[in-house]
């Protein structure tokens, strides 16, 4: 005898249009995760070969040229269509109105017009890269990007404004969404942290992106009418250009990692069955980020050429921005004392996340000290460290976001140990990749080169044969994933005994998330002896 | 392959001040690190879902480890950034009596042009124990100028002059790297350092020959490109002397005084409307592109050989 189908968001209609043209977010999130799914594995494609091309110090797999549209095609897709985007599209959207006891976000068709926009900009992007990239770099830097770049610059750049348009857009829908759409007694207090996360990501991509749009804009105005901006040929100045860039992409670094922080939020005080430690300072530490990352954006450019005083002041905002985060370690690791700590997958993926962004972070304050920054700047020690904070950090509390809710989004378990696997081996991977990279570095690799001197060639024979174990890593749970959709046993409504109003409604949720508008009666992460205390009440 | 090389060599003692301060940032990195994974593992371990333990004293007083660690962390914080930044000072201060070598990058070498006239490209030779004083300028892209064994590097940002100095301390020769992505060759852009005995150097520079000292040259082109016209006592057209100049103050039409440095020198011939000089009109033309950046290092020489103090400051 079959049990009666259950009307779920995923069966409420049928067909391709009911997708395309969906207002539910919880579409709208799969929507971009099969967007930044395809982007990720073509970011990652062009990782792959670039570690290739470096197993040996002469370059041999392609010309020099093909060697520098590859890194610049890494980084382009990889912030802009994978890093940026990730988590607040995906998660975000499907999570965050649930989280909050909504039915949809504020603004259920300009989340549609987001993506479409999203798309729009990855797919012009994506046509310019194919059709044969460009050797800019991700940075543009000026006055290379007007006068000495090949390839299609124009239409790249294009790409990218239009894409901005849809993080502004996304950002603007989930501050109007926790300002106005919080259920009853659902105050500003009893916030799970990742909703506070999104939020402070969300008024830096309102805030910042728009200076992206201006100098990218400014960059075309000058490539096409050779209006004078940047040029020393045209009376333009270089540095206007880095400060400009930078103020959008020194923030956008935290629209990265803001995120991720707020999965771990979540992840660790459900599976420590605990509550938070220092749920106020997390929640001010995020929006201390948010605030203070606008401010370092020069220490990108100490070796740059910018005025002494500049430097100075740079570095000590730098430090004064890692306190936040430094903060939010120690409260999660104090989450731990005492609790009832279970190992599943995301929990693992937690752990790989605490332990990766520290030890990022800690070579970030090497980087911040002005005089080991002249050194390192411009070397591997800066790509293994943005790596350690970008991948380690931002794309491990992916992974842990996404095994988290994967059975509220899928209605479906996935193979445990497998997905356990996959962690452990994406975080080794990780680690003999990327930490050579700082040994490289600090001897003085300097980055972007297709070949180098050949005693810097064991340190890079590692750092690749790392990248082809983190590629299975990332491999695995495409395969497991799929067969969790396939033959993956139906998920209870709280598989983890988690606390969220998330999780007092059916996997997968019903069209309208809630049958009746919860009322909130109690903070997050609160816990009897290691059993849930709901928000919404005991059902 | 060449083994594992684990840390850089160190060819000048603020290397070595580099190498004390890195170092430090390590064992630090390596305390922080280490205590965040044992806590974080023995918690794990001790408290693990079946473990029968006590969980009877949960968090008291929160408030009391927040402001704790956080104290404790903005203190070591401030300290790092005092510690970083008072060594970096050290850069922005070159003693006055450094050699100085001007140094021009382009799509993919760098030119070196010594003060007796001398010139390599790709190469830089200099003096052990001697302040050296590099003047950089760019004829296309930003380039960075990197002697890893020296841990300095700087940015040439076209459209003007940056400058770095070091006092090697060690005899050898060492890798000098492009640091700034600038096209197709970048990872070509390079060459080597080599340090040298004075007597060794000497050798050297006499080896090279070279057609007369940069100042020379530079005075051959003071007048070739017609400088010497205006700028030359019994020009036809009223101009401001420019014997005793280097180095000194000058007055501008705008009220404002400037130090005629190199880069001043450098911008008056490019661009002379955007600093004129106190009492004189703005006639001077101007000769942004007619004259290359290898010419200019030659005029600014030239300009500081008949200033107050030669070999000064630029």
């Amino acid at each position: 005898m079959h049990a009666p189908v259950r009307e779920s968001y995923l069966n409420a209609s049928v067909g391709i249009r009911s997708w395309l043209l969906t207002t539910d977010h919880k579409r709208i999130a799969l929507l971009y995760f099969g967007g930044i799914t395809f982007f990720f594995f073509v970011g990652g494609i062009a990782a792959t070969l670039i570690r290739l091309e470096l197993i040996t110090p002469q370059g041999d797999l392609g010309s020099p040229d093909f060697y520098n549209r590859l890194f610049t095609m890494h980084g382009i897709i990889m912030v802009w269509f994978f890093l940026i985007p990730s988590i607040p599209t995906t998660m975000g959207n499907f999570i965050l109105p649930m989280m909050i006891g909504a039915r949809d976000l504020a603004f259920p068709r300009l989340n549609l017009l987001s993506w479409y926009l999203y798309i729009a900009g990855g797919l012009i992007t994506l046509t310019a890269l194919l059709l044969g990239g460009v050797d800019t770099g991700w940075t543009f830097y000026e006055p290379y990007s007007t006068f000495y770049a090949t390839g299609y610059v124009i239409l790249t750049v294009f790409g990218i404004f239009v894409s901005g348009f849809s993080s502004i857009l996304t950002g603007l829908n989930f501050i109007v969404t926790v300002h106005k759409l919080r259920a009853p007694g659902m105050t500003w207090y009893r916030l799970p942290v990742f909703v506070w996360s999104t939020y402070a990501t969300s008024v830096i991509l309102v805030l910042a992106t728009p200076v992206l749009a201006m100098t990218l804009l400014m960059l075309l105005a000058e490539r096409v009418l050779h209006v004078g901006i940047f040029s020393p040929q045209l009376g333009g100045d270089p540095l206007l250009f880095q400060h400009m860039f930078w103020f959008y992409s020194h923030p956008a670094v935290y629209i990265m990692i803001l995120p991720s922080m707020g999965v771990i939020s979540e992840v660790v005080p459900v599976f420590s069955s605990k509550s938070l430690f220092g749920y106020y300072f997390v929640v001010w530490c995020s929006i201390a980020i948010a605030v203070i990352g606008f401010l370092v954006w020069g220490h990108h450019m100490f070796v740059a050429g910018q005025s002494l005083y500049a430097s100075l002041a740079f570095s000590f905002l730098s430090y004064l921005v890692a306190v936040p985060s430094a903060i939010k370690v120690f409260n999660w690791v104090a989450t731990m004392h005492e609790g009832w700590i279970r190992f599943d997958a995301p929990m693992l993926y937690a752990f790989g996340f605490i332990g990766l962004f520290t030890i990022g972070g800690l070579t970030g304050l090497m980087l911040a000290a002005l005089a080991v920054d002249v050194h390192v700047t411009d070397t591997y020690f800066v790509v293994a460290h943005f790596h350690y904070i970008m991948v380690g950090g931002a794309v491990m509390g992916f992974f842990a976001g996404l095994h988290y809710w994967w059975p509220k989004i899928s209605g479906r378990l996935y193979p445990d140990y497998w997905a356990r696997f996959a962690a452990i081996l994406a975080f080794f991977g990780f680690n003999l990749t990327f930490f050579p990279q700082f040994i490289l570095g600090y001897l003085g690799m300097p980055r972007r080169y297709q070949s180098y001197p050949p005693e810097f060639q064991i340190w890079h024979v590692l750092s690749s044969a790392g990248a082809s174990i983190l590629a299975v890593g990332y491999a695995l749970p495409i395969f497991y994933f799929a067969w969790s959709i396939l033959r993956g046993p139906r998920a209870p409504a709280n598989p983890w005994r988690a606390t969220g109003l998330e999780w007092s409604t059916p996997s997968p949720p019903p069209p309208e998330n809630f049958s009746t508008t919860p009322t909130v009666i109690r903070p997050p992460y609160q816990y009897d002896r290691g059993k849930p205390c709901m928000q919404a009440g005991d059902v | 392959m060449h083994g594992f090389p684990w840390w850089p060599q160190a060819a000048s003692g603020y290397a070595r001040q580099i190498n004390f301060l890195f170092g430090s940032l390590l064992v630090i990195a390596f305390l922080t690190a280490g205590l965040v994974f044992f806590l974080m593992l023995f918690f794990a371990n001790k408290y693990r879902h079946g473990a029968n333990v006590d969980r009877s004293g949960t968090t008291k007083k929160t408030w009391r480890f927040e402001v704790s660690w956080t104290v404790a962390t903005l203190l070591v914080f401030v300290g790092l950034a005092v510690w970083g930044a008072s060594t970096y000072v050290h850069l922005y201060n070159p003693p006055e009596n450094a050699l100085q070598i001007f140094v021009v990058g382009k799509q993919w070498m760098w030119k070196a042009q010594h003060p007796g006239g001398q010139r390599e490209i790709n190469e830089l030779h200099v003096p052990v124990d001697q302040p050296v004083r590099l003047v950089l300028a760019s004829q296309d892209v930003i380039h960075s100028f990197f002697i890893p064994a020296l841990r300095i590097k700087q940015d040439v940002v076209p459209g003007r002059y940056e400058t770095m100095w070091f006092r090697a301390d060690r005899v050898g020769r060492y890798h000098l790297f492009c640091a700034e992505y600038c096209g197709t060759d970048h990872a070509k852009m390079g060459g080597w350092v080599t340090v040298m005995n004075p007597r060794d150097f000497a050798s050297w520079l006499r080896a090279q020959g070279g057609q007369g000292t940069l100042a020379a040259q530079g005075q051959q082109l003071f007048h070739r490109y017609g400088c010497s016209g205006c700028h030359e006592a019994g020009g036809t057209v009223r101009a401001p002397n420019l014997n005793g100049l280097f180095g000194s103050p000058v007055p501008l039409s705008d009220g404002s005084v400037v130090i005629a440095d190199a880069s001043y020198v450098r911008d008056s011939i490019l661009d002379p409307k955007k600093q004129v000089a106190a009492g004189y009109a703005p006639v001077m033309p101007t000769f942004a592109g007619q004259v290359s950046e290898d010419d200019l290092a030659k005029l600014v020489a030239y300009i500081q050989s008949i200033g107050p103090q030669p070999g000064g400051r630029a």
